[in-house]
């Protein structure tokens, strides 16, 4: 740590290098950060939302098939790593003949692993809802899905926010996998660059803090969503 | 103008309606009492299909429900369309105001014009004296306050028949009144009710007809004055003798 904070200080040359790195190197990790990691995030989330509500409604409906597609595919993509899934989908499926886009691998990779794991947590906030809420609703005439879409779904929202938030953080951080399947996102792009000047230290560093400055803004987007759902509490 | 004929309903093993009858014309109020679990409610909720009869037809205005054959989910969900329910926790939903409960009805399920069902939702919500709140979330409101809401939503369909689940058990007596005033405005407007209550002053001034179920069966059927100075039945007596 004394040596290597030694060697920047002490020497104007070294100290002058790395800011030329850390300013040159700046504009591509921004880049991958733009391009890739928050486009995989959003387009996975929003398919594994999809997903997710599909598969909460499978859990709690009363056809015996819906319910046991659904928790297979809960149990195996929570049972499995999602790096191992991710090396299934782009190096695996290709022996079976069927060859993915790196980038469409890892969407479908993610996709799954988000719908997995935000349908126990929708499942949980639709079963929070009372009973009177459904029953009130179809009292007024409503059908089945007018009742979840109208009632349940808006204020399950609510209740599942924060943990979807969760979810949605940890997705941005998982995007980092996906420079293992050639997808050249941020993390990729650093691996690239330190490998061309050997400061590892000074550009994952780098890496990391357009991470955390991307997770900041989400929970602060987070915070302001929150408020307005809980308007009527 | 509504009849039930043979209703039964069983709960696993558990028989809590045993065959009940029952003919209620047009513009009356029926208030029905008993003690709990005499099946009173479950007759209720039966009566819109929240509870599937095991057997029995429903009929209300010509329209008829047989659960001894199947009954298509399209038929319940039309038929539900002909009766209003008011519950006892209200149930209003609670991330939309007074004025958009009242609405979300007669723009989802009967597609109605947003302006149109916008005046008419203002209209009702002035009827049970909440004019002044329509933008009010039901949080927001009194208990009292959000049963009246319940009741313009129910309203706001157009029912044939008002069905009211013992609407003020859950408030608090202080408010009891202003909800029972509603409930007796709209029977003097000649609607046809059916009333699950413990408010026996409600039944002696408002009801048509009181009946009396208990353990499943209708046990007594008569008008105020009489099922209350002068009941037929043992079971009546004991039941009136416990509560007064």
């Amino acid at each position: 740590m004394k040596m290597y904070l030694n060697s920047i200080f002490a020497d104007p040359e070294r100290t002058a290098r790395l800011i030329d790195i850390a300013q040159s190197s700046f504009l591509p990790l921004l880049k991958g950060a733009i391009f890739y990691t928050i486009p995989l995030t959003l387009i996975s989330f929003i398919i594994g939302l999809i997903l997710a509500i599909l598969t909460a409604l499978a859990r709690i409906s009363h056809v015996k098939v819906f319910q046991i597609i659904a928790r297979i595919y809960v149990s195996v993509i929570r049972g499995t790593p999602l790096l191992v899934q991710l090396f299934i989908i782009f190096y695996g499926l290709p022996t079976l003949g069927i060859i993915i886009d790196s980038y469409i691998a890892a969407v479908i990779g993610f996709s799954l692993s988000v719908g997995a794991y935000a349908s126990e947590i929708i499942r949980a906030a639709i079963l929070s809802t009372p009973k009177g809420q459904w029953e009130a609703g179809y009292s007024i005439g409503m059908s089945y899905s007018q009742v979840l879409r109208r009632i349940i779904l808006p204020q399950a929202a609510r209740v599942s926010l924060p943990p979807l938030s969760n979810s949605f953080i940890s997705l941005v951080k998982d995007t980092s996998l996906a420079s293992l399947v050639l997808v050249s996102e941020m993390f990729r792009k650093a691996q690239e660059i330190a490998a061309s000047n050997y400061e590892f230290l000074l550009v994952y560093s780098e890496a990391a803090l357009i991470y955390w400055v991307i997770c900041f803004i989400l929970s602060v987007i987070q915070q302001m969503m929150e408020k307005k759902l809980d308007r009527y509490v | 103008m509504i009849s039930i004929q043979g209703l039964y309903k069983q709960f696993g093993n558990l028989e809590v309606l045993k065959g009940i009858d029952l003919e209620v014309g047009k513009g009356k109020v029926i208030v029905v009492i008993g003690p709990s679990g005499s099946g009173k409610t479950t007759m209720l909720r039966c009566l819109n299909v929240l509870e599937t009869p095991t057997k029995g037809v429903i009929s209300i205005e010509g329209n008829t429900l047989d659960f001894s054959k199947g009954v298509p989910k399209k038929n319940i969900a039309a038929f539900r369309r002909l009766t209003g329910m008011v519950f006892q926790s209200y149930n209003l939903f609670p991330h939309k105001t007074a004025l958009e409960n009242v609405m979300e009805g007669p723009i989802i399920v009967k597609k109605e014009s947003r302006d149109a069902a916008r005046k008419m939702a203002q209209a009702l919500l002035e009827k049970v004296g909440l004019g002044d709140k329509i933008d009010y979330y039901p949080a927001q409101l009194s208990g009292g306050q959000q049963q009246r809401v319940g009741i313009a939503r129910a309203l706001a369909m157009d029912p044939k028949v008002m069905l009211f689940d013992e609407p003020t058990s859950a408030l608090d007596p202080e408010l009891v009144g202003e909800v029972l005033k509603v409930m007796k405005d709209l029977a003097t407007e000649g609607m046809t009710m059916i009333v699950v209550t413990h408010e026996m002053r409600f039944a002696r001034e408002a009801a048509d007809e009181v009946i009396f179920m208990d353990q499943g069966v209708v046990v007594e059927r008569n008008i105020p004055e009489e099922i209350f100075t002068n009941p037929k039945q043992e079971r009546t007596r004991k039941f009136l003798n416990m509560i007064q």
